[in-house]
């Protein structure tokens, strides 16, 4: 527990310690996904399994969003890859147009536009696309584009105290019209087949082996920093005025706070988190389509957030993981059980273990530590990090 | 528009109509500055909706309500707390999830933007202000403590310790002593009596012996509309008041 009176006389790095990780189980726990994700992983997985993890932790960018926006502050998300595509395809189209120079696309009738483009009568980029000619502007547009689509999507609905199921569809339906919309805006924006053929960054080819490595471990700090900067703002009175707004809207409302805009801002964080994990989707996989974006894969991501424990942003990576992890191991060996077993354990889940993975961990295997710590007298510090290692191994 | 008037709270003519249903019926009441007001009838008179009006959750058909001279029927509810009007609803609503120190912190009347609270921090100000309401609300020993693990006598108070650390120059409290305890009825008693000294309060309640002890006026509602006001003795003995409300 912090006590109140030390954190006001505290210096400085002591706040941030507390802010970040509370305490020192908190950083154990993050010290060990980090070893986990940046050494362990390296070094058992083949580079082709290394490189289908990193697809992995991106989709742990949008089940850390929804940690946010959903389990800590109760608006339920279901059109996560709205956002999650807003990065994808800000990145995507800025590789498309390097990757379509007027060597390489000679043969085009109009030379030095996207393939798809050429294919479908367009005969000029498109004034949207000029942005996505400088790595700059692209990368500001993957921070900015999704909060201001989050911002443009939530504020009406916000003030209006829409919220709960409501919302959630909306959500939904919102996801389906950007598929629509890319499907049917072919000429722009790739349609169905989504944004392929992407070679190069700034002149580095991305499809090697080393490009994967270094791709991933990028990945992997900046899932790191999102947890941090997640952590960071739910340790401030904000963190605790999501709460409750959660769980007693009335309450926060009469205690002089306008609701609204806590809800568009921790939409918004959320919406430019899950970007983040798009953009680097599109890099480390190489292409980008409607289909990684639309209904399914915004549901997709709800469930490994519900899976890893939605008010626990470690529980999302890990949750992330290991849906994954399943989904390929099954799919390979069983395909058409899969689906089948996956609605299983998403009832079982919702059913029995409404804090996830990360509810199994603080209910049953910390008290279980607690008692054989209690016996053995061992230091606080070892032995919750074998345990969680455990759970990750699952 | 009315005319400006002394009193703290003018209510005038305000009137609420579900489908039809008035609940509160073109009432008209004032409250003095440091004045202790209690609201009683029976359930479904309005008094709860009458809160309700004042502190902007539900919107009034016709009528005003003027706080200081400024009308509040068309502000917001934050609006309206900034204005200076707490409220504690009939329920116990506190944050369960939450200890009572971080209950108490959140109502603390600083950085209730995003950005404010973003950078709010704990100053000795703020944790002594908290300390010290939660003596005022005996649970001095308790401020770390889950708040879903107190009783529900600790939760009114608890609740009450909000509006405190709010410091509003109104405080209106929906039925603060129900489901206490004796004992916890007399603390709570006193508590108000304290808080009074310094700031208006209205309370709706039922419990007559609760009322006895604290009120200054007493205001009996029946039908959305103001069946008598004055003392509690005069209250008390009014033969329309004790058909429909204290007979029961
Ligand atoms: N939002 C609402 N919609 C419809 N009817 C309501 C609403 N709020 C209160 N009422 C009705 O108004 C009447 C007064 O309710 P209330 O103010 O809660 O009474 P009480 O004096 O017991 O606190 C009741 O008949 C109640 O059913
Ligand atoms: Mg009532």
């Amino acid at each position: 527990m912090i006590n109140p009176i030390n954190q006001a006389e505290s210096s400085f790095g002591k706040v941030l310690y507390e802010r970040l990780f509370k305490n020192k189980e908190g950083l154990i726990a993050f010290a060990i996904l980090a070893f986990v994700i940046l050494i362990i992983f390296p070094t058992v997985l083949s580079p082709f399994r290394l490189n289908l993890t990193g697809k992995y932790l991106c989709y742990a960018f949008a089940a850390v969003g929804l940690v946010m926006c959903w389990g800590n502050a109760g608006i339920l998300c279901l059109g996560q890859g709205l956002f999650f595509g807003a990065g994808g395809y800000c990145m995507a189209m800025f590789l498309k147009l390097e990757a379509s120079d007027p060597e390489s696309t000679a043969i085009q009738s109009t030379p030095g536009i996207p393939d798809f483009m050429d294919w479908n009568q367009v005969t000029e980029l498109p004034w949207f696309w000029n942005p996505f000619k400088s790595l700059p502007l692209t990368i500001a547009l993957i921070i900015t584009l999704p909060a201001l689509l989050a911002y443009i999507l939530s504020v009406f609905y916000f003030k209006g105290r829409v919220s709960g199921v409501v919302f959630a569809i909306l959500t939904q339906s919102m996801v389906a019209c950007l598929w629509y919309f890319i499907v049917g805006n072919q000429g722009y924006f790739g349609g169905i087949n989504g944004i392929t053929d992407l070679k190069t960054l700034k002149g580095w080819d991305i499809r090697t082996e080393d490009a994967h490595y270094l791709l991933y471990y990028l990945c992997c700090f900046l899932l790191l920093f999102c947890i941090l900067l997640s952590r960071y703002i739910l340790s401030t009175r904000l963190g605790r005025v999501l709460i409750a707004q959660r769980d007693k809207e009335m309450r926060v409302r009469f205690s002089g706070y306008n609701i609204t805009s806590f809800r568009i801002f921790i939409f918004c964080f959320a919406a430019v988190v899950s970007s983040i994990g798009g953009a680097m989707f599109t890099l480390q996989v190489g292409f980008m389509s409607p289909n990684l974006i639309g209904i399914v894969p915004s549901i997709d991501m709800v469930i490994f957030t519900a899976v890893g424990g939605r008010e626990s942003l470690l529980g999302a990576v890990y949750g992330a993981l290991a849906v994954n992890a399943a989904k390929t191991a099954f799919s390979e060996a069983y395909a058409a059980q899969w689906l089948f077993f996956y609605g299983a354990t998403f009832i079982v889940i919702v059913l029995y273990l409404p804090k996830g993975l990360a509810g199994i961990y603080h209910d049953h295997i910390k008290k279980w530590i607690g008692k054989s710590m209690s016996s053995s007298k061992n230091n606080d510090g070892e032995t919750p990090a074998l345990v969680t290692e455990e759970k990750n191994a699952e | 528009m009315p005319s400006n008037t002394d009193y703290l709270l003018a209510i005038e003519d305000l009137t609420v109509s579900f489908d039809g249903f008035k609940a509160v019926d073109e009432l008209t009441l004032y409250v003095d500055k440091g004045e202790l007001r209690v609201i009683i009838g029976p359930n479904g008179a309005g008094k709860t909706t009458v809160l309700d009006l004042i502190s902007g959750k539900t919107r009034a058909s016709s009528g005003s309500i003027r706080y200081n001279n400024v009308e509040l029927t068309s502000m917001r509810e934050h609006e309206i707390v900034r204005a200076g009007i707490g409220r504690k609803f009939q329920t116990p609503s506190i944050y369960e999830k939450l200890s009572v120190y971080e209950n108490l912190e959140i109502s603390y009347p600083w950085g209730r933007t995003v950005f404010g609270s973003l950078k709010f921090t704990r100053t000795k100000q703020v944790i002594d202000r908290i300390q010290d309401v939660a003596q005022q609300i005996f649970l001095s020993d308790m401020l770390e403590t889950q708040a879903e693990l107190l009783s529900h006598g600790q939760k009114q108070w608890l609740e009450i310790g909000m509006l405190l650390v709010q410091n509003p120059e109104l405080i209106m409290l929906d039925e603060p002593v129900a489901g206490m305890t004796a004992k916890e009825r007399e603390a709570t008693a006193a508590l108000l009596e304290k808080i009074a000294k310094e700031r208006s309060i209205i309370i709706i309640e039922h419990d007559m012996d609760f009322v006895a002890k604290i009120a200054d006026q007493v205001t009996v509602l029946h039908l959305g509309k103001i069946l008598k006001q004055g003392s509690m003795d005069e209250v008390r003995d009014d033969p329309v008041v004790q058909e429909v409300y204290l007979g029961h």
